[in-house]
């Protein structure tokens, strides 16, 4: 682990204080792997994974509702895993594979969660939607035949104001039951 | 949020020294579900964040001393799928009751075990024991969530944790490295927590420059386990009250019990009562009952909570019956 790998840019960097390498400070520059590329930015200690997608990539449909926090609209996956981004450090994302909502679109080829949405009608305001999809879809892989009550359990942690939970339940139920 | 350093340690040993560099200033980081909405809101502030999370010696789920070490940074759903962990339902149930795969994925059992209350006073920047100009907010204001034993002193919150009954119900032990190189200490989970007469001095007995870095559970034998937990909605949220029970059963009759309850006092709570009404019994609907009833005998309930006392009392009854396959019904 390089001392020296600290930038400076804003706040001046301090590495090795105490010779120690371990320790962060101040802004520095650092490479995300997100949606297969890496990407280079620049954080600080504070800088939440959330902002840095939304600020520094442009990738826009994790959602910022910093008053609730817990909503899932910010979930995206690390290492395959669901994860609140908002509550995520950038620099603990480091060397792990990122990916958001923008990774379920490949040209005109979407992901069966996203038609399965649109098809059971599972948003109406679109806010929590990009959160949702990127949950169900990293519930599906680690519950292929999920039932409805597991699906229950499993996406309590995304919020819909517009209470579309019961499209959502039953896209994601039918992708389990298609094995997707 | 204010600016603070962080620091990503490999070892335990060199987390223990990052963390003694800041004595009392520094913050153990894992998933940061809890933490960082804390940093981010200025209720706790802080000079260091230690990641203890690229610690591979804080991972996974080992056989040892006829019973079962758990890393501190294994997940809910490492615990809830480990065949390791089959003998154990009580800790499965906890795992099935947080609603989110988010929570599920990353949420770690250390990070349960030492996460800070939710009272809201707390959460709002008054400190763990919610004072506001010499009164104390959980007394004179909305306490519907607070707690309902172990409230005499100045804390009113309840502690947060979800494995912590079931653990504590299963004689869990935890290891304790730090503050210097090295250094360890074991001690039985429920002496891990602490009431604190003072904002400084926490939820668990973890000093500055300490780590918690392993939970150890006894052999299961034959012993029968269940966690009840009351929850209030449907999605993510935190119970109102719970109980874990584990038993062991010979012959049709219980030869010892341990029922704690959860989320109804600053700590996880034993109740002895309901343990001692069981000894010797058969586990049947009336005396799961007759234990509910003596688990919250003592109960000190505030102005707005008593009901918590009855759900407290439900929660020991259906946590028997669950872990002895006679609960019946959805609820």
């Amino acid at each position: 682990m390089a001392a020296t790998a600290v930038a400076t840019r804003g706040e001046p960097a301090v590495a090795a204080q105490d010779g120690n390498t371990n320790v962060v400070s101040g802004a520095k520059e650092i490479t995300l792997n997100v949606n297969g590329e890496d990407r280079k930015v620049t954080v600080e200690p504070r800088t939440s994974l959330l902002e840095v997608l939304r600020d520094q990539l442009g990738l826009t449909g994790c959602k910022d509702l910093q008053d609730i926090y817990v909503d899932g609209a910010d979930t995206v996956m690390i290492d395959g895993k669901a994860t609140y981004a908002g509550t995520t450090f950038a620099l603990q994302a480091e060397g792990k594979k990122i990916r958001t909502v923008e990774s379920l679109r490949d040209g005109r080829s979407i992901d069966p969660v996203i038609a399965g949405f649109v098809k059971h009608d599972g948003l109406q305001c679109g806010y929590c939607t990009p959160g949702f999809v990127v949950a169900t879809r990293a519930f599906l892989e680690q519950n292929p035949t999920a039932s409805l009550e597991e699906i229950r359990k499993g996406l309590g942690g995304n919020v819909c104001r517009c209470g579309t939970y019961d499209g959502i339940t039953k896209c994601a139920l039918e992708l389990a039951k298609g094995g997707a | 949020m204010n600016p603070f350093e962080y620091a990503h340690p490999q070892t335990e040993n060199e987390a223990v020294a990052l963390l003694g560099e800041h004595p009392g200033d520094s913050t153990i980081l894992a998933a940061g579900m809890d933490l960082m909405p804390l940093l981010q809101q200025s209720v706790l502030e802080t000079k260091r964040v230690v990641d203890i999370t690229r610690v591979d010696s804080l991972r996974g789920i080992d056989t040892v001393d006829g019973g079962v070490t758990i890393g501190v940074l294994t997940t809910l759903e490492e615990i809830a799928y480990s065949p390791l962990l089959a003998e154990y339902p009580s800790l499965r149930d906890v795992v099935d009751g947080v609603r989110a795969i988010q929570v599920q994925q990353n949420g770690t059992l250390g990070g349960d075990l030492c996460h800070l209350p939710n009272c809201w006073y707390f959460r709002s920047g008054y400190g763990l024991l919610a004072r506001d100009g010499g009164r104390s907010l959980p007394e004179v204001g909305d306490n519907r969530y607070h707690a309902v034993f172990g409230n005499s002193g100045p804390a009113k919150f309840v502690s947060a944790s979800r494995f912590a009954p079931a653990f504590i119900a299963w004689g869990a032990q935890v290891r304790i490295t730090g503050p210097e190189p090295d250094q360890e200490q074991w001690l039985p989970l429920d002496q891990f927590f602490v009431t604190p007469q003072t904002d400084r001095q926490g939820v668990t007995l973890l000093k500055p420059g300490q780590l918690l870095t392993h939970v150890w559970l006894p052999g299961a034998g034959q012993k029968l386990s269940a966690t009840y937990e009351v929850l209030e909605m449907e999605g993510l949220d935190w119970p109102l009250t719970a109980a874990a029970a584990t038993l062991d059963v010979d012959a049709g009759r219980v030869r010892r019990a341990s029922i704690v309850l959860g989320h109804v006092a600053p700590t996880p709570w034993v109740s002895h009562p309901a343990a001692d009404v069981l000894i010797g019994q058969t586990v049947t609907p009336e005396t799961a009952r007759l234990a509910g009833e003596a688990a919250v005998s003592e109960a000190t309930p505030l102005s707005a909570n008593a009901y918590k006392v009855r759900l407290a009392q439900t929660s020991v009854t259906r946590a028997i019956l669950k872990a002895t396959g006679q609960l019946e019904g959805g609820l």
